[in-house]
């Protein structure tokens, strides 16, 4: 190849990378400009005022948690509406939720990475941080949810003296290990990601304190080509690692139901179902929490409508899979002729618990549906209410899967009601106090949007 | 201190400056003059020290024990081996008749009770009474101490003023009155009379709630005498019920039912069955074994009973809308002449009890299937007459000395009597009683009753046999027994019960040879000789009543509560918390309503309504009943009493206030009153159309169906038959245990809920946790209903854990603490479990129970002796069900093992299975074939519940058999 021709393929690259990162974000700023308008609201003694407001708000629900925690551990599960036939209530109604929530966080960094999605990067942090927060959540509810909390370790393989080992057919085992790796794995990514930010704060710190802690987690990082080459290395094998487990953690949680033979759980559809499931929450609380942030921090020209605009496209999708995954469950209760499925199947819809079926139908199928539009999907206002509507639509799908098939399953006489109590709602209403009070204290002192990356990709746009 | 020194050097304190030496010092010795200093510490102190904190850090470490000291006997008892039980026997009254007895024990405490095998009434067999009798002992909430004007007293003081009260009038001219309930006991009626002969003034009366006055009017109606009726259900291919529940409320009911179900067991199939018709003014335990029911109106069945007297004497008598009833019933009766009861209930009046006498007699089923005798009661009388005659002289200020041995008639009287009134007017009043109740707060004294475990009596059974009642526990409380009361009347106090009790029947023996024959009683548990001589007796003619015009008017029928009986606390939480037969509703008593009466009143569950009958009201929830008669409100006596001066809360409705002495058991001209407000009532089992023929989970077939098709059941069973595992992984080299559940024998009588409570320390949770769907029971009796809600069949089914071969909640538990072990049970291991209730979730059955909170405690400590000490007590947070009384497995086991031999078929019983009166629970060894359980399960009757979803239960079901009349069912 001449070198002219050399030069004018590197310049049409060039051009196209730079046509693609001016379509991503408003206008072009310098890696020192970026540092310093995210690095800032890190660095800046004060936090704004929206911020205080968060944070009494947050810390509050946190203290919530706590109580209801510390009751529930004094009287046990009881003061939970669970009962006989109905032995599962909120707890796993709230950790299926969570993890659910967490998945986008690893869609966006570790799958679109390796799909060379470029937008991703003014949003990864924050959802990865999103990610780790949710898991953090669910991840107390199935402890919780024990009656007797402090013996969970026999849940793990350890050398036990007596020989004992956890019953390795029960899917609550591989819960434990699915979720267990799902957390390491999400937390070494989003700390790989971080370090080459940690030394930019390190070096932009003015307080000797602040220089030290985030210089101890910088890892010594000075930005050598050698270090960018290891660290993208490193960063593009964790992402490889992440990738089947967004696939995998639902999908092993699903099966916590469908290796169950309670109709109404026992389903093959369920693990792709989940997954879609999970996505779709996922995305839909991104956006809940991307949508003030953008506009509270002022980062509309890092997260721009073209993001939320995808980000909204990838609901549709998913959205769509669900949809499609209650059709079958339906249809399958139908075509089945298991008499068992096709009893729960209308109890579902038009038993005691029915109202909540429909609930679900309006909130995770009819509303969704306003994402056909592209001025919804670009109007962050609009969009925050549709994403909230899924969210609450994908939490209450899990209490149909839950709570309805358990209510009534095979032997008639058997039959219950399941009713929370106060302490099942404070425990739900702790558990986002929990993940709010995480957020906060990460705006607080993490940046929120990966500077080094975008610095890098906005210095692509000529 | 100079300018100079000051300048150049910094001081950092004002008294440092002053006088730096003594500063100096003190910061050199850190601690005040005074304070222990901690000592000088060389290589040895070192060692010491640390040694010792070593050794102190380990004592908190170890769990605290219990304080208390042990103490070794001083002289071993005979043949008591620490850990294995012993068994005395002893009897039980209930309305003053007995049941034999078998108590368990185990190291000075009653931990279960059992029917006693050799009484040929009960025959091992036991009701919910008996079994809830053991929670009395142990309830903290009995009277523990004697009572003077509810101050603390003692029984010294109490003999002191008793005597001073019987002396106050001239030589022995004392107005005594003793009243006491239906009495059975020869030393009682011994003491009784004696005192009568003392004291010419005294009288003795006689009432209890539950009272049979009706059935012995009946009697004196149709033969001129006060006698019993005996039947023999075992003979009596036809049985037509008049509003009798005689497989539970009557005294020989253990007897009836086993007679009765008899002709039912799966193992008679084929040969020939009996047929039940059951005319009721609500849904009782008799009437849901019916294989045709009639509701009608309590005041109707009379004519029912007048129609069919006049049908089978030839004349043309019927009541419109029953003739086709009335001529099948007739038929069928005139069929099997000899071979038939027609059986009255308690609470109709004596008519019908001369006419069903009267038709037995004209079918000729005296002397086949019914005898005669005088009552077992010593002195049988008209109670209501009885007590109202107490009533009267104490209205009329003629009662010097008032005793009440237990009960409690100012709860239970119904109000016309006044009597809360006129017991004031007596001079001296006290009450024998457990319990401090509505009487004993209307008495100067009263006296704790101890319970039958802790006394010395002796009663008769409804066939005449003689128990002696001997304790196996000494008084917990400074309790008394009515013996003892009595003998303080004669002025004779000092004797034990005891020593009453044996002297008594000292007296009745050839004194040589009184020792053994004692001994040889107290072992059996009763006195051999003759039993009630049956009666000849003369029909005398009858004036058949004329068939009244039917009534729209709205009925009330007022039953003893099929969980109440006058032998048994009526706050005891077993029976309180233990569903209703039919309704499933527990702690409370609602008024049972039609679905009928319900719509057109829009009434729903738990509806107040108000009752009133003249000018008596009553508020109170409604239950929609099926099966109940249409114009017809049962309401449930016993309930609602106070105990302690409303220490406890109350727990149902006192329905006393609504009746009237001239008709106990119904009123007419009611009226219903919805209030609009909502009650909560609490049921086990919730109500509601169910696909239940296509899930085959309660199956049935009539007889005749059987008989031309034995295999019938098996036809529609859905079983997988292949699979692609290997079924038989396992190979049981053992025994193999399993059970079978006769669904035509069951009765739903309950008993094996309260005898699995008893036998594996099953806590009570109280209303608000089983509201919430948190009852502990592990066996449930389900009731399915089929037909229309005005009149449907009942079903019962009792469901413990099926033991599933391939058991759905082993697979599931992440820690394996649910297991099977290599007999073929499916195991809970409580140290093991960590509670995450999956199990539950993926048992098809629900036979698993959670402890949601510490329900262990619930009870306080005074149950604890009552705890059986081989079933451990489950904390809270870990799953527990039935075990198939695996603790009773390891007993026979090890017993077995001792003679080096296999446990044989019928050694080893589980606690429902035993208790139960109907013999519907079959257990045993699979391994066996020649095993009742093998035989029963190769029964082309038995069938999986479930089975389709090839849990393979180890529990199976004997198909139910109806036997209906084709004349009746072909509708």
């Amino acid at each position: 190849m001449s070198t002219a021709l050399k030069k004018e393929v590197g310049q049409a690259l060039s051009q196209r990378d730079s046509d693609e990162a001016r379509r991503w974000f408003g206008e072009k700023q310098s890696l020192n400009e970026i540092s310093e308008s995210i690095g800032s609201i890190v660095l800046q003694p004060r936090q704004p005022k929206s911020w205080i407001f968060g944070a009494a708000i947050a810390f509050a629900l946190l203290m919530l948690f706590i109580t209801s925690v510390c009751w529930l551990f004094y009287r046990d599960v009881g003061v939970w509406g669970i009962n006989i036939p109905v032995a599962w209530g909120f707890a796993i109604v709230n950790f299926v939720w969570w993890i659910g929530i967490g998945h986008a966080g690893t869609f966006i960094s570790a799958i679109l990475l390796l799909m060379h999605q470029k937008w991703r990067t003014s949003i990864n942090r924050l959802t990865e941080a999103m990610t780790l927060f949710a898991v953090a959540c669910a991840g107390t509810f199935p402890l919780l949810h024990l009656g007797r909390p402090e013996v969970f370790y026999w849940l793990f393989p350890y050398p036990d003296t007596m020989g004992l080992w956890p019953q390795f057919r029960s899917p609550l085992v591989w819960d434990v290990f699915a979720v267990s790796t799902y957390f390491t794995v999400s937390l070494l990514f989003w700390y790989a990601g971080l370090i080459p930010d940690l030394a930019i704060l390190r070096d932009r710190a003015t307080a000797k304190w602040k220089q030290k802690i985030y210089g101890v987690f910088a890892l010594g990082w000075r930005g050598s080509a050698r270090h960018w080459q290891n660290h993208q290395s490193a960063y593009l094998l964790l992402a490889g690692l992440a990738t089947p487990l967004v696939l995998s953690v639902h999908s092993v949680v699903s099966f916590d139901f469908s290796v169950a033979m309670v109709p109404g759980w026992h389903s093959t559809i369920f693990p792709p179902y989940f997954v879609a499931g999970a996505i779709f929450s996922g995305f839909a609380m991104v956006l809940n929490i991307v949508i003030p942030i953008r506009k509270l921090y002022h980062m509309e020209n890092f997260i721009t409508e073209r993001h939320l605009d995808n980000m909204a496209k990838v609901m549709l999708a998913t959205g769509m899979m669900v949809t499609y995954g209650y059709v079958m469950e339906a249809f399958m209760a139908w075509y089945s002729g298991d008499i068992f499925e096709k009893a729960m199947m209308f109890e579902r819809a038009f038993g005691a618990y029915g109202w909540i079926f429909w609930a679900l139908v309006l909130l995770n199928i009819v509303v969704p549906q306003a994402l056909w539009s592209k001025r919804i999907r670009r109007n962050a206002f609009l969009l925050f209410f549709v994403a909230l509507s899924v969210n609450v639509g994908m939490w209450v799908e899990r209490f149909v899967i839950v709570i309805t098939s358990l209510h009534r399953d095979f032997t008639p006489s058997a039959a219950g009601m399941y009713f929370p109590t106060i302490w099942d709602w404070a425990t739900l209403a702790g558990s986002v106090g929990l993940f709010l009070t995480l957020l906060l204290l990460f705006l607080r002192f993490l940046p929120l949007i990966a500077m080094s990356e975008t610095g890098k990709q906005m210095n692509e746009i000529k | 201190m100079n300018a100079d020194s000051s300048s150049r050097n910094f001081w950092r304190d004002l008294e440092e400056l002053a006088a730096p030496n003594k500063f100096r010092a003190r910061i050199r010795d850190e601690f005040l003059p005074g304070t222990s200093q901690p000592a000088r510490f060389d290589r040895r102190n070192f060692l010491k020290v640390m040694g010792a904190s070593l050794a102190l850090a380990g004592l908190p470490a170890c769990t605290r024990q219990p304080t208390g000291k042990i103490i070794p006997y001083v002289k071993q008892p005979e043949n008591l081996v620490p850990g294995r039980p012993e068994f005395f026997a002893t009897a039980m009254t209930l309305s003053g008749f007995a049941t034999g007895l078998l108590v368990e024990s185990h190291e000075g405490h009653p931990t279960k009770i059992e029917g006693n095998p050799a009484q040929p009434v009960s025959l091992g067999a036991t009701n919910i009474f008996h079994q809830a009798a053991l929670l009395d002992l142990y309830d903290a909430g009995r009277s523990q101490a004697v009572l003077n004007l509810n101050e603390p007293s003692t029984w010294n003081q109490f003999v002191a003023a008793l005597t001073a009260a019987l002396e106050s009038a001239a030589e022995k001219s004392c107005r005594l009155r003793i009243l006491t309930g239906s009495v059975s006991s020869p030393t009682l009626y011994h003491q009784i009379a004696s005192l009568l002969k003392e004291y010419p003034q005294a009288r003795w009366h006689q009432f209890d709630g539950a009272c049979r006055d009706n059935v012995l009017a009946g009697a004196l109606l149709a033969f001129g005498e006060p006698i019993e009726t005996h039947y023999r259900f075992d003979q009596a291919k036809v049985v037509v019920s008049l509003d009798s529940d005689f497989l539970h409320t009557h005294p020989n009911s253990i007897c009836y039912t086993r007679d009765f179900t008899g002709w039912r067991r799966a193992s008679v199939a084929g040969l020939e069955r009996n047929r039940l018709y059951v005319i009721e003014s609500s849904p009782s335990i008799t009437g849901s074994n019916a294989d045709h029911r009639l509701p009608v109106k309590a005041s109707e069945v009379a004519d029912f009973a007048a129609a069919l007297a006049g049908q089978i004497d030839g004349a043309d008598v019927t009541i419109p809308g029953q003739e086709r009833w009335l001529s099948a019933v007739k038929a069928d009766l005139l069929e099997n002449r000899g071979r038939s009861i027609v059986v009255a209930g308690e609470n109709q009046p004596p008519i019908v009890h001369a006419l069903a006498h009267q038709i037995n007699h004209r079918l000729g089923n005296i002397g086949h299937t019914i005898s005669f005798t005088s009552s077992a009661l010593v002195n049988p009388v008209n109670q209501i007459a009885s007590f109202k005659e107490l009533c009267d002289a104490l209205d009329d200020h003629e009662v010097d000395v008032l005793l009440i041995l237990g009960g409690n008639p100012a709860f239970d009287a119904p109000p016309d009597f006044e009597f809360q009134q006129k017991i004031t007017k007596a001079g001296f009043r006290a009450h024998l009683s457990s319990s401090v109740n509505e009487t004993s707060r209307l008495c100067e004294w009263h006296i704790p009753e101890n319970h039958f475990l802790e006394s010395w009596s002796d009663a008769r059974t409804f066939d005449g046999t003689v128990s002696i009642i001997q304790p196996l526990i000494i008084p917990m409380y400074d309790g008394k027994t009515v013996h003892e009361v009595l003998d303080a009347v004669a002025n004779a106090p000092g004797r034990t019960d005891y020593e009453i009790v044996r002297a008594y029947w000292n007296n009745q023996d050839v004194p040589d040879l009184f020792e053994a024959r004692w001994q040889r009683a107290l072992r059996d548990g009763l006195i051999e000789g003759p039993t009630l001589p049956a009666k000849a007796v003369q029909l005398r003619p009858l004036d058949i009543p004329p068939i009244k015009a039917e009534s729209k008017g709205l009925e009330i029928t007022f039953r003893p509560d099929p969980n109440f009986s006058p032998g048994v606390s009526p706050y005891n939480e077993w029976l309180r918390e233990l569903p209703q037969p039919v309704t499933k509703v527990v702690w409370d008593n609602p008024a049972l309503v039609s679905p009928v009466l319900a719509k057109e009143n829009s009434l729903v569950n738990g509806d107040l309504i108000t009752l009133s009958v003249g000018d008596r009201r009553l508020r109170l929830p409604v239950w929609v009943t099926p099966g109940q008669p249409e114009r017809s409100i049962a309401l449930h006596l016993g309930n609602g009493s106070i105990r302690n001066a409303s220490a406890d809360a109350k727990s149902g409705f006192d329905v006393n206030p609504l009746r009237s002495s001239t008709d106990l058991w119904a009123a007419e001209n009611v009226h219903l009153k919805k209030s609009g407000e909502n009650y909560p009532l609490v049921t086990t089992q919730t109500l509601h159309a169910i696909d239940s023929e296509e899930r085959q989970i309660f199956r049935e077939g009539t007889f005749a169906e059987f008989q031309t098709d034995a295999d019938f059941v098996q036809k529609n069973s859905s079983s997988p038959t292949e699979t692609l595992f290997q079924p038989e992984e396992f190979k049981y080299d053992g025994y193999r245990w399993g059970m079978t559940i006769d669904l035509s024998a069951c009765i739903g009588c309950n008993a094996c809920i309260l005898a699995c409570q008893s036998e594996n320390n099953i806590p009570v949770v109280g209303k608000t946790e089983v509201a919430r769907g948190r009852y502990m029971h592990w066996i449930r009796v389900d009731t399915y209903f089929r037909g229309p809600p005005d009149n449907p069949e009942m079903n019962h089914q009792p469901v413990p854990c099926m033991h599933c071969e391939n058991a759905p909640c082993e697979l599931v538990c992440p820690v394996g603490a649910t297991v099977h072990d290599k007999e073929g049970l499916n195991l809970q291991v409580y140290n093991r479990c960590i509670g995450t209730r999956y199990c539950s979730n993926n048992c098809p059955y629900k036979v698993r129970r959670f402890n949601f909170f510490q329900y262990a405690d619930y009870g306080g400590a005074s149950l604890k002796p009552m705890w059986n000490p081989n079933v451990t007590v489950r904390g809270r947070g870990v799953m527990e069900k039935c075990t198939y009384c695996v603790q009773r497995i390891s007993a026979a086991r090890i017993n077995s093992e001792e003679g080096n031999r296999k446990i044989t078929d019928g050694e080893l019983k589980t606690a429902c299975q035993q208790v139960c009166p109907a013999q519907a629970i079959v257990f045993g060894d699979l391994s066996d074939p020649q095993s009742q359980v093998s035989k029963l399960k190769a029964h082309s009757l038995n069938y999986s519940m479930l089975g389709e979803l090839n849990t393979r239960p180890r529990t199976t079901y004997l198909a139910k058999l109806r036997n209906p009349n084709p004349d009746l069912s072909a509708t």
